[in-house]
């Protein structure tokens, strides 16, 4: 039934939801904020988890970080679903034309044979690395608290789903199931890859959501993408005559430069937060990025050579200085 | 040599599990225990995680593509609703009523949806499974979102919807959907499966989502029609993912059956009593009518959950425990339900009314067996007190349900004039159930449920000490404006009025 209505103006009764009246004051809100603020449950939770009755259902306690109120966590993107689908629907059609652009041209037959060698054997294994990333940020939101921060996990979980998605297209481009087989193997068993696995294994029972944000989000990827997109793709490879794996490689150097604007924000509040947080920052910090940096280095080397002491020195110095800014000194 | 020609040719399902399947590996450094805590202490015996079947084949690119095609097009519409005062297109004020439940109980569902999903993307050690439920916890969220969206607006211009976010935490009635929901969040992965992604997606979601967009449909509400079928083909694969689960289970080991089989029993039941809820909306609240909630669940229930579990027979499963009990309570449970809620009107976040005429007229038609007998009556009863100035109103203090929460006003399944009321004695403490089917779920874990929060209780308890006013304050419901009979409510004002001002042609 539709009838006609002529266009009147009609006050509104309210501005919004009291939960974000309280918050922000009695204005209309943005739907950011209606779709992020307050919407897990929190009070008068009915049972304990049966897999492990010393939790709560929701519980801000899993993790040692302690916040007055979780839902500072905003996310500077203010990425809800639809913004967030919608811009990757962007930067997956970029992608795609690039991939296409390299395969109508047979590009990747132009590379110069030890170029190609090198980044399969820098870039496959990698996105084993990508689907551990995946299987911990679907953690960090399942055991997460407060829908601001735990909905912009799950995004990045499936970020890391779709680079590993990518970066299996590139190793079927440039190797075929060969590629694929033998980057597995790789991470299996060769020992230039076994520091970064036993990293990414550990990662996976480390069961307190935001000690594992830092692990993952904090130090291994923010030495990793610097390192191998940065150092290897665009800047050796490239140099090397082998500049159209850039191209494959694109959407994460973006991706990575976007979300990083995200992982900051949350780690300046946290820090901000109390002494108690930033000590805990400091540590966890600290100690994964030590061994991120010690993870990436054989696996470098493989391009880099006798440079690769010198890029991961030079990247982990940008890296403490990132923090730094931030607040927190390792 | 010219690659491109020498490469293999990959069929779709093998690109898919090159993409999907193939990126994780058995750990090393860790044994799959600690890696994997929860998938075992439930006792379903999983032998082989490959022959899990991917329920569809999706990948990111593709899933952002697509998604973000509808998501455009929803906003738009939404939009558009919103600024053309799209709202006065319903039928009457009436009908807001159940958008009013949906987003007090529903919505907060689909987020703790999104949530248990995504720590079962976690929690299965099989990559097939992990990625199909991950994309399920991303949809919940999307779900969640859409649905207050479409909703936000309607709250600038009525009552009721302002406080669903407390109404979650801390209204009665709203603990009915909150303890399902809970209930599934406390309990293992792979009952979170045959909670939500079975019996919930697969079963029941057709009796909620159907009834309620055609509802909308029927009633000029085309935001929540757009909310509705721009989450249908996420639904598809939700259902999709629930139904590979369970054949998932059934055929991994003999031994699963009878836990499965148990789980079926209880979700059934569960689902059941919360879509009572959305029977009863079905039946008294929409100005205009689509169908009872009979018929929708002899459709959408019988029909197609008989041929389900014909199919799922092969395996050993049988229908559910509470089915026939079911069967049974359909011609009365929407009368009963839409009875307590007109009585404790005083304390709902939405408005009920007495069923007019012509109401009635239809409700007879669509019961014949059980309406003008036994329900008629007591609605005529309702009406002379009103019109005498003494309106019923029922302050006391029901017993809720243990288990599902709802005060029990339901009757014996083979007696209608007699309420059913069950008790259980548990470490001193006596329980009351609202039927044999709350009595078993209970009795098969007693120290869960003995946890449930029980939220008619509270108001007598410190600090609210029975006060009424206080209690009203601390779900935010707004006397005078949220509660009450729908007639010479502040909805009902002001939506003719503003109708009447669209529609005039001055
Ligand atoms: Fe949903
Ligand atoms: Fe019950």
């Amino acid at each position: 039934m539709q009838i006609d209505l002529r266009t009147v103006s009609i006050k509104p009764q309210r501005n919004t939801f009291d939960h974000l009246a309280r918050r922000f004051g009695d204005k209309p809100a943005s739907r950011y904020q209606e779709g992020s603020y307050d919407i897990q449950a929190t009070e008068n939770l009915h049972y304990r988890p049966t897999w492990d009755p010393d939790q709560q259902i929701y519980d801000a306690s899993i993790t040692k970080i302690v916040m007055k109120d979780w839902y500072a966590l905003k996310d500077p993107r203010q990425y809800y679903y639809n913004t967030y689908t919608v811009a990757r629907a962007r930067q997956q059609e970029t992608a795609e034309a690039n991939f296409s652009f390299v395969e109508s041209r047979g590009l990747a037959d132009m590379l110069p044979a030890e170029m190609k060698e090198i980044a399969l054997r820098v870039l496959v294994p990698l996105r084993h690395a990508a689907w551990g990333a995946n299987m911990n940020n679907s953690f960090i939101c399942g055991y997460g608290y407060a829908a601001i921060f735990t909905q912009a996990c799950m995004f990045h979980a499936m970020d890391n789903l779709g680079i590993a998605q990518y970066l299996s297209r590139l190793g079927l481009l440039l190797g075929d199931t060969e590629g694929l087989n033998e980057g597995k193997q790789a991470w299996l068993e060769s020992d230039v890859w076994q520091p970064l696995r036993r990293y990414v294994e550990d990662c996976l029972v480390v069961r307190d959501p935001f000690e594992l944000f830092v692990a993952q989000n904090v130090a291994l990827d923010g030495l990793l993408y610097p390192l191998v997109y940065g150092r290897v793709v665009d800047g050796f490879l490239s140099a090397n005559g082998a500049s159209s794996i850039a191209m494959l490689t694109q959407f994460m150097n973006d991706w990575f430069g976007e979300t990083q604007k995200w992982i900051d924000a949350v780690l300046k509040t946290v820090a901000a937060e109390s002494e108690d947080n930033r000590a805990l920052l400091r540590e966890w910090a600290g100690k994964w990025g030590a061994r991120a940096a010690a993870a990436l280095l054989p696996i470098v080397q493989q391009a880099l050579e006798g440079n690769a002491d010198e890029a991961v020195g030079e990247e982990m110095a940008a890296f403490k200085a990132r923090l730094a800014k931030l607040g927190i000194e390792i | 040599m010219d690659m491109t020609v020498a490469k293999k040719k990959l069929g779709l399902k093998e690109k898919y599990k090159l993409l999907t399947r193939d990126l994780g590996w058995e750990p090393t450094y860790h044994n799959k225990d600690e890696v994997f805590p929860y998938v075992k202490y439930e006792g379903i015996k999983v032998h082989d995680w490959e022959k899990w079947e991917d329920p569809f084949r999706l990948t990111m690119d593709a899933y952002w593509k697509y998604q973000a095609e509808k998501e455009r097009k929803f906003y738009a519409i939404i939009d558009a609703h919103a600024q053309n005062n799209g709202h006065l297109n319903i039928t009457d004020a009436r009908y807001l009523s159940a958008l009013k439940i949906f987003l007090q109980a529903i919505s907060p569902g689909e987020y703790c949806a999104g949530k248990g999903f995504a720590r079962m993307g976690r929690e299965f050690p099989g990559v097939g499974t992990q990625v199909a439920c991950q994309m399920q916890a991303i949809d919940e969220i999307r779900h969640a979102q859409t649905q207050i969206h479409a909703l936000s607006n309607y709250n600038k211009f009525y009552n009721g919807f302002h406080a669903f976010a407390d109404a979650r935490d801390r209204m009665w009635y709203c603990t009915l959907p909150r303890s399902f929901f809970d209930d599934a969040m406390s309990a293992g992965p792979f009952e979170f499966m045959i909670a939500i992604g079975f019996s919930f997606e697969y079963v029941l979601t057709n009796l909620l989502f159907v009834p309620f967009m055609s509802g909308a449909a029927y009633n000029g509400d085309m935001a929540t029609v757009t909310f509705g079928f721009s989450a249908q083909s996420d639904e598809a694969r939700h259902m999709t993912l629930g139904l590979e689960c369970i054949k998932f289970m059934l055929e991994q080991d003999p031994d699963n059956l009878p836990i499965v089989q148990n789980w079926i029993d209880k979700w059934f039941w569960r689902g059941f009593r919360l879509l009572g809820v959305v029977g009863t909306m079905m039946d008294y609240m929409l100005p205009k009518r689509v169908m009872s909630w009979r018929e929708a669940f002899e459709i959408y229930g019988i029909e197609n959950g008989g041929a389900l579990f014909k199919d799922l027979a092969r395996y050993g499963i049988r229908p559910p425990k509470g089915w026939d009990d079911a069967g049974k309570a359909l011609d009365h449970m929407t009368h009963q339900f839409m009875l307590a809620l007109y009585q404790y009107q005083f304390g709902t976040a939405f408005h009920s009314w007495i069923p007019s005429e012509e109401d009635m007229a239809w409700l007879s038609k669509k019961y014949p067996t059980t309406f003008d007998k036994y329900y008629r009556p007591r609605w005529e009863h309702i009406k002379k007190l009103k019109e005498a100035g003494t309106p019923y109103a029922n302050m006391g203090l029901a017993k809720l349900c243990q288990t599902c929460q709802i005060p029990t006003v339901f009757t014996e399944p083979d007696d209608p004039t007699t309420l059913c009321h069950r008790e259980v004695e548990y470490k001193g403490e006596t329980y009351h159930f609202c039927s044999d089917g709350c009595q078993h779920i209970f009795e098969k874990e007693p120290e869960k449920y003995i946890q449930g929060w029980l939220p008619l209780a509270a108001i007598f308890q410190a600090p609210l000490n029975g006060d009424l006013g206080a209690w009203m304050e601390w779900v935010s419901l707004a006397d005078g404006k949220d509660n009450g009979d729908f007639a010479g409510s502040e909805d009902q004002r002001n939506f003719e009025a503003w109708r009447n001002q669209a529609t005039s042609n001055q």
